[in-house]
């Protein structure tokens, strides 16, 4: 099964990205934002970082590359997109998920290991994972909003993947960490599932669940 | 065509939080000046079109604030000839 990862200019844990499709069992492909070819690949991740720089808004200008357009045609017919940090922000302004991402309420960037409430295990990328995880989060406009009507239609539908515990780390609304669009294929979440994927480097090896799920959600398709 | 100069400028919502402006806000006591009520903290653009005419270059401007400038979630725009070259 071949994941791909897009590099954007200012993509920074793309190659994290890749290891943990690796680890997961995978074979991870490499995608560049200016092309609109996904190479056959049965899922995408767009990783963190800062695309173009966060200019305007982050994932503002991501929205318009190439690889995106086919990105976006492509999820809305079944692909699995997992949106990590600024991928998830990325997927935000594509509106293929819904509110956005906005400066962390406290102003200060969070960078610390954190505790999720998983909330939904029938996206695809979310199957595989325990009642709780410890992935880190790390980021300076991670505050998720979205009106009321928003929320409330995500959580009574089950949309939202993952909860912040113990904390919430950016001022996030309901202390939402991670939603999914309606189909469950396309997921975004803030904190970093790839950068706990190996007892030597990480919190623990939790966040290899979301890359274990979606592969096994490949099998079966 | 002539070229137009138009302003976009861009909000947040007035029910999004900005800690931008918050920030700002809680610094201006320390110059011994009164505490401001409000404080909030948005993005001008300034933007050169080539159209037909002002009616025209404010019709681009407004596509653009719509699709890429602002994002509706979080923010109002307001759309306003500029200086004009």
């Amino acid at each position: 099964m071949k994941i791909g990862v897009v590099t954007f200019p200012g993509s920074l844990d793309d190659r994290d990205a890749q290891r943990a499709v690796r680890l997961a069992g995978g074979e991870a492909v490499a995608l560049w934002h200016a092309d609109p070819d996904l190479h056959g690949v049965d899922a995408v991740v767009l990783p963190g970082g800062f695309s173009y720089g966060d200019h305007l808004r982050a994932g503002a200008i991501a929205r318009f590359s190439p690889v995106m357009a086919t990105v976006v045609e492509q999820a809305k017919v079944g692909l699995p997109v997992l949106g990590i940090c600024n991928g998830f922000q990325v997927l935000c302004e594509s509106h293929l998920l819904p509110g956005a991402l906005t400066r962390n309420q406290a102003l200060r960037f969070v960078n610390r290991d954190q505790r999720l409430r998983v909330a939904s295990r029938t996206t695809a990328w979310t199957a595989d994972l325990a009642d709780e995880v410890v992935v880190p989060v790390k980021n300076g406009e991670g505050a998720y909003v979205a009106d009321a009507a928003t929320l409330d239609e995500l959580e009574a539908e089950g949309r939202v993947v993952a909860y912040y515990a113990g904390g919430n780390p950016n001022g996030s609304m309901r202390d939402i960490a991670g939603i999914a669009n309606a189909a469950g294929n396309v997921v975004g979440i803030m904190p970093h599932p790839e950068h706990a994927v190996e007892e030597l480097t990480g919190p623990g090896t939790d966040g290899l669940g979301f890359f274990t799920s979606v592969l096994r959600t490949l099998v079966t398709a | 065509m002539p070229v137009h100069s138009v302003v976009v400028d861009v909000m947040l919502k007035p029910e999004i939080l900005d800690p931008q402006g918050q920030a700002v806000a809680n610094a201006i006591p320390t110059l011994g000046l009164a505490a401001p009520g409000a404080v909030r903290i948005g993005k001008r653009v300034e933007l050169e079109l080539e159209a037909e005419d002002e009616a025209d270059a404010v019709r681009q401007a407004t596509t653009l604030a719509e699709t890429l400038l602002s994002n509706p979630v979080i923010e109002d725009f307001r759309v306003r000839p500029g200086d004009s070259a």
